[in-house]
C-alpha cells in the first residue's frame, strides 16, 4: 500500500482536530470552575447541577418523545419511499423525498413556518415540530432502504409470486425480512437526527415548546456554564451508541451517504 | 385434449416481435423443451405459462381453461430460475416448504410433503443449511425440490443448468429424467443447449426469432429436420445445395452442382425440378480408402484437408472435386481401422441412397 | 382479451399506489405545499402585526394583494446582494478548505486494508453523533479569550508588539467552526470514490515513468472529481444557508444570509422579505448545483 509518511501525518493531523474540541467539551464537564477556561480540579458538579435542572430535564423528555415518534412515522414513510424509488424509479416522489436532504435546513424551516401558521392556523408545538423532523428524516430513511432493496435480487420477488406468495405476502416473509437491517439503522439515525436538531426545531417549535438543542443554544446564548458541557457529554453518549448501532445493522451507512 | 396448449400467442416489446404467432400443444407428463438461440423468444413464452408476463394477442390453455384471469401466484404452475432464486434468508427446508406455507396447507400435510421433497432431493441432510453454504448443484436441487413441493400441473425450467460445469451438467441431466419419471410431472425446458434438449425431451420445439421451425421427437428432430435453420441448429451438417432430376417413389435423383448426381431418399411428393438443400450428418457420411467406399451408392474421391481429433470420434474435413467441403465423422475405436488419415491424403467418401434429407427452398 | 390487460394493470397499480401513495401525499403536504406558499407569499405585503397581509381583504384600507414591492426592495439596496455575496465567499472558502483537510484523510482511509477501513470511517462519522450545536459550543470554549490558543496567540502578538486579537466572535470563528462542522460531509463522499480506484492505474503510471506527484495529480485527482463535486454539494448548499454559527460565534458585522432570514421571520415579522430572501438564496442553490453540474459533464466521463 502506497502510504507515505506525509500522509499518516496530515490524516491523523485532521483526525486530531475533529476529536480535540469535543474532547475539550468532555473534559471541561467535570470542571470545578464556571469558567470554560482553566482546569481547576475534577468534579461532579453539573452533572447534578443537571439533574436538578427542572427545565433541561423537560427539554430532553420533549426531545425523547419528539425523537421517538418522529423517527417511527419517518421510519415507516422513508421505508415505503425507499421501496418506491427502488421499484418504480418515480422522479418526483424522489425529488421530493432527497431534496429536503440536500437543502439548507433553513429553508425548510422557514417555509414549514409560513405553512404552519398561515394555512393550518396551528399553534406551534409538538405537532409542529413532529411533521417538520419527519419530513427531513424520511430521505435518510429512504436512501438505506433504497441501498438495502438494491443488494437483493430481482428474481428473488417473482419466485416468491411463483410460490404462491400475494404481494402482500411476498413484503411480509421476503422483502421485509431482508430489508429489516436497513430499516433498523434508518430508525437510528432518524432518531439521532432529530434529537440533534437545532435550525428546522427553531422555526417551528413557537414559544411552548423546547427541546435540548433549543435548550443549549439559549444557554450558549445568555449564560455559559459547565452544565452545557455535561448535557453535551450525556448527549454524545447517546448519539454514538445509536450511530454505532446504526452502522452494525447496515454498512451502507458508512458508504451511501450521498 | 393436450394439458398446456398455446394459440396464437404473441406478444410484442415496442417493434420488436418476440413471440410471433406461437401455437404449441404440451401433453401431460411430457419433458417438453424449447430449444433456440439467445433472443429466439423461448424465455418469454415460459414467462407468460408463468404469468409473469401476458401475451399481446392468443391464449394459453391450462386443462382446457383459460389462463388469462388468473394471476401468477394463483396458477398450478411453477418455475425453476436461472439463478435459483432461493431466498437467502431462509434455510433449504424453510424454502421448499414455501409454497406449502402459501397454499395454507394443514400442518401435517405439510410436513410430509417438506420430507418428501427433501427426499426427492437427497438432500434431508442439509434441511437446516442456508444456501449461501450450498453448492451450485446443490442449490439446483433445492430450487427444484421447491417447484415439485406440492405437485404442479407443470413445471417450467429456464435454463437451469446454466451455470453448472459440463460433468455436473451431465449427471444433473440425468437426474433430471429420472426425477421427471418418479414424479410424472410435465416439464417445460428452456435451453439453447442442443445436446441437452436432445438426451432430456421427450418432444423438442425448435424455435428461431419468435417463431417455432418444427416441433418433433429427438429423434426425428435429427435425423430428419424440416428446415435449414433446424438442420444447422442441432449437431452437425454437410448442407449442399441441390435441384431435384427425376422422382420416383420417394426417391430421387439430385443433381449437386461441383459433384455431379447423388441418389437421395424421402422425397415424397416432391415435383422434378425443384430446388433445395441436400443435408447430410457427418456421422453418416464414411469415409476410407476407394476399395472400401466404391460399393456405396453415392461416392466421391477428395483430399483430406483438415482433421479435429475429439477423442472418441475424429471428424475429417474431405474436399471434392470443385472445392465443396462435406465433413465425415471417424469412431476412434472402429475395429479393423487401424489407419487414420493425414492432411492431403488421398480418400474417398460415401453415404447409402437412404442417408441425408433433401430440405426444399 | 381487454379484461385480462386490464387486471393485470389494476393490481400492479394498485399495489404502486400503496407503496408510493403515503409518503408522496405526505411530502407533497408539508415539503411541496410549505415551499409554494412561500414563493406566493414573497409577492404579499407584511401584515399590520408581522407575518401576512391577506390577499383578499374586507376592509379595503389595509394593505392587501400580490406586490412586487418584496423583490423592489432586495434589488433596490445593495446590502442585500453583498449579503448574498458573502454567503457565497464563506461557502466557497468553506468547501475549499474542507477539501484540503479532507482528502488526505479520505485518501489515507482508502488505501489502508479492508478490515479498517470502516472503523476509519466511523471514527470520522462519530464527532457527527454529537449535536450541530456541542460542536459548535467546542469551539466557544476553544478561541475563548481565556484558553489556550487564544493566551498563545496574543502572547505571540503581544511580543511583536502588536494588538491583542479576539478569536472569538470573528469571522475567523465563523469559518473555523463551519469548517469543523461539515468536515465528515466532504469526507464520506469523497473516501467513497477514493475506494473504488483500481490499484494497478497507479502501477501502470509508475511504469509509464510517473512519479508520485504526477501519480496522484493526473491518476488519482482526476479520476476523484466526482467525489469532490459530491462532497462540495453537501459543504457548499448547507454552509449557504447557514445561520447558527454566525450566530453564535459571529460578531455583529459578521451576518450571512441565513441571518437576516432569520431576522426577518422571527424579529421584525416582516414575513414576506424573509420569504424573497429564501426564495433568492434557493435560487443561488439552484445556480450554483446547475453550475456544479455542467461542470462534471463537460469534464467528460471517467470509467
Amino acid at each position: 500500500m502506497r502510504r507515505g509518511w506525509g500522509l499518516w501525518a496530515a490524516a491523523l493531523g485532521v483526525y486530531a482536530f475533529l476529536y480535540a474540541p469535543l474532547l475539550i467539551v468532555i473534559v471541561y464537564s467535570f470542571n470545578d470552575s464556571r469558567l470554560n477556561a482553566e482546569w481547576v480540579g475534577f468534579t461532579w458538579h453539573w452533572y447534578g447541577v443537571l439533574l436538578h435542572d427542572e427545565d433541561m430535564l423537560q427539554a430532553i423528555g420533549n426531545s425523547l418523545f419528539i425523537a421517538g415518534v418522529s423517527s417511527l412515522a419517518a421510519t415507516v414513510l422513508g421505508t415505503m419511499a425507499g421501496i418506491a424509488m427502488h421499484r418504480y424509479g418515480m422522479k418526483v416522489l424522489t425529488f421530493m423525498v432527497l431534496t429536503p436532504v440536500a437543502m439548507p435546513e433553513i429553508l425548510l424551516g422557514v417555509s414549514l413556518l409560513l405553512f404552519f401558521i398561515q394555512v393550518l392556523n396551528l399553534t406551534l408545538g409538538f405537532v409542529s415540530i413532529i411533521l417538520a423532523h419527519i419530513t427531513f428524516s424520511i430521505g435518510f430513511v429512504a436512501v438505506i432502504v433504497r441501498a438495502r432493496m438494491a443488494g437483493i435480487e430481482e428474481s428473488i420477488f417473482e419466485a416468491a409470486r411463483d410460490c404462491g406468495a400475494t404481494p402482500w405476502k411476498t413484503f411480509l416473509y421476503i422483502t421485509f425480512p431482508l430489508i429489516l437491517p436497513g430499516v433498523v439503522s434508518g430508525a437510528l439515525m432518524a432518531f439521532t437526527l432529530s434529537i440533534d436538531d437545532f435550525v428546522i426545531t427553531f422555526f417551528t417549535a413557537g414559544v411552548g415548546v423546547s427541546t435540548l438543542p433549543l435548550r443549549v443554544y439559549s444557554m450558549i446564548k445568555i449564560a455559559v456554564t459547565p452544565e452545557v458541557n455535561a448535557v453535551s457529554t450525556l448527549l454524545m453518549l447517546l448519539t454514538l451508541t445509536m450511530i454505532v448501532l446504526a452502522t452494525r445493522f447496515s454498512p451502507e451507512v458508512l458508504r451511501g451517504k450521498a | 385434449m393436450a394439458l398446456l396448449e398455446l394459440r396464437n400467442v404473441t406478444r410484442r416489446f415496442g417493434d420488436f416481435v418476440a413471440v410471433n404467432d406461437v401455437s404449441l400443444s404440451i401433453e401431460a407428463g411430457e419433458f417438453f423443451t424449447l430449444l433456440g438461440p439467445s433472443g429466439c423468444g423461448k424465455t418469454t413464452i415460459l414467462r407468460m405459462i408463468a404469468g409473469f408476463d401476458q401475451p399481446d394477442a392468443g391464449q394459453i390453455f391450462l386443462n382446457g381453461a383459460d389462463l388469462a384471469d388468473t394471476p401468477s401466484e394463483k396458477r398450478p404452475v411453477r418455475t425453476v430460475f436461472q439463478n435459483y432464486a432461493l431466498f437467502p434468508h431462509m434455510t433449504v427446508a424453510q424454502n421448499i416448504a414455501f409454497p406449502l406455507k402459501m397454499a395454507h396447507l394443514p400442518r401435517s400435510d405439510a410436513d410430509r410433503m417438506l420430507k418428501e421433497g427433501l427426499e426427492l432431493v437427497h438432500l434431508s441432510d442439509k434441511a437446516d443449511a442456508y444456501p449461501h453454504e450450498l453448492s451450485g448443484g446443490q442449490k439446483q436441487r433445492v430450487a427444484l425440490a421447491r417447484g415439485l413441493v406440492n405437485r404442479p400441473a407443470v413445471l417450467l425450467l429456464d435454463e437451469p443448468l446454466g451455470a453448472l460445469d459440463a460433468k455436473l451438467r451431465e449427471e444433473m441431466q440425468v437426474d433430471l429424467i429420472n426425477l421427471q419419471k418418479e414424479v410424472g410431472v410435465t416439464f417445460v425446458f428452456v435451453t439453447h443447449a442442443q445436446v441437452e434438449a436432445l438426451a432430456l425431451s421427450h418432444r423438442i420445439a425448435v424455435m428461431r426469432d419468435g417463431r417455432v421451425e418444427q416441433v418433433d421427437e429427438p429423434a426425428k428432430l435429427y435425423g430428419f429436420p424440416k428446415t435449414r435453420f433446424a438442420a444447422d441448429f442441432i449437431g452437425h451438417i454437410n448442407m449442399l445445395d441441390a435441384q431435384v432430376l427425376e422422382p420416383l417413389h420417394g426417391q430421387a435423383r439430385l443433381a449437386v452442382p461441383g459433384i455431379g448426381d447423388i441418389m437421395a431418399s424421402h422425397l415424397h411428393g416432391v415435383p422434378a425440378g425443384s430446388k433445395g438443400t441436400f443435408a447430410i450428418r457427418p456421422e453418416q457420411v464414411r469415409i476410407g480408402i476407394h476399395e472400401e467406399i466404391q460399393e456405396l451408392k453415392n461416392h466421391f474421391r477428395g483430399t483430406v484437408r483438415h482433421f479435429l481429433y475429439r477423442g472418441d470420434v475424429t471428424v475429417f474435413k474431405v474436399s471434392l472435386p470443385n472445392g465443396v467441403i462435406m465433413e465425415a465423422l471417424l469412431p476412434n475405436s472402429a475395429p479393423g481401422r487401424a489407419e487414420l488419415f493425414e492432411v492431403g491424403d488421398s480418400v474417398s467418401v460415401g453415404w447409402r441412397h437412404d442417408a441425408g434429407v433433401f430440405l426444399r427452398d | 382479451m381487454n379484461s385480462k390487460v386490464r387486471s393485470f394493470f389494476s393490481r400492479a397499480r394498485l399495489a404502486k399506489l400503496t407503496v408510493s401513495g403515503p409518503p408522496f401525499v405526505f411530502l407533497l403536504l408539508f415539503f411541496l405545499l410549505p415551499g409554494i406558499i412561500m414563493v406566493i407569499a414573497s409577492f404579499r405585503y407584511p401584515g399590520e402585526f408581522g407575518g401576512l397581509a391577506p390577499i383578499v381583504s374586507a376592509t379595503p384600507e389595509t394593505l392587501h394583494g400580490l406586490t412586487l414591492e418584496t423583490y423592489r426592495f432586495f434589488f433596490g439596496d445593495a446590502i442585500y446582494a453583498r449579503v448574498l455575496f458573502k454567503s457565497f465567499l464563506v461557502a466557497l472558502a468553506t468547501t475549499l478548505i474542507c477539501l484540503a483537510l479532507a482528502y488526505p484523510l479520505a485518501l489515507l482511509i482508502a488505501r489502508s486494508p479492508k478490515k479498517r477501513r470502516d472503523f476509519m470511517v466511523l471514527l470520522v462519522i462519530l464527532p457527527f453523533a454529537s449535536s450541530f450545536l456541542i460542536r459548535v459550543y467546542a469551539w466557544m470554549i476553544l478561541l475563548g479569550p481565556q484558553a489556550a490558543l487564544s493566551q498563545a496567540l496574543n502572547g505571540v502578538l503581544g511580543a511583536l508588539g502588536m494588538a491583542p486579537v479576539h478569536l472569538l466572535f470573528s469571522p475567523f470563528a465563523v469559518l473555523a467552526a463551519m469548517v469543523y462542522v461539515h468536515l465528515p460531509f466532504m469526507v464520506l463522499p469523497l473516501y467513497t470514490n477514493l475506494e473504488k480506484h483500481d490499484p494497478t492505474l497507479l502501477d501502470a503510471a509508475q511504469d509509464c515513468g510517473a512519479n508520485a506527484w504526477h501519480r496522484f495529480w493526473r491518476v488519482t485527482f482526476p479520476l476523484s472529481l466526482p467525489g469532490i463535486y459530491s462532497g462540495s454539494a453537501l459543504v457548499f448548499i448547507p454552509v449557504l444557508g447557514m445561520f447558527a454559527i454566525p450566530d453564535i460565534l459571529g460578531g455583529t458585522g459578521d451576518m450571512l444570509v441565513g441571518n437576516l432570514i432569520k431576522e426577518q421571520f422571527l424579529v421584525t415579522r416582516d414575513w414576506p422579505f424573509g420569504s424573497t430572501l429564501s426564495i433568492m438564496l434557493t435560487l443561488t442553490v439552484l445556480l450554483c448545483v446547475w453550475a456544479a453540474a455542467k461542470l462534471g459533464s463537460t469534464r467528460g466521463h471517467y470509467a
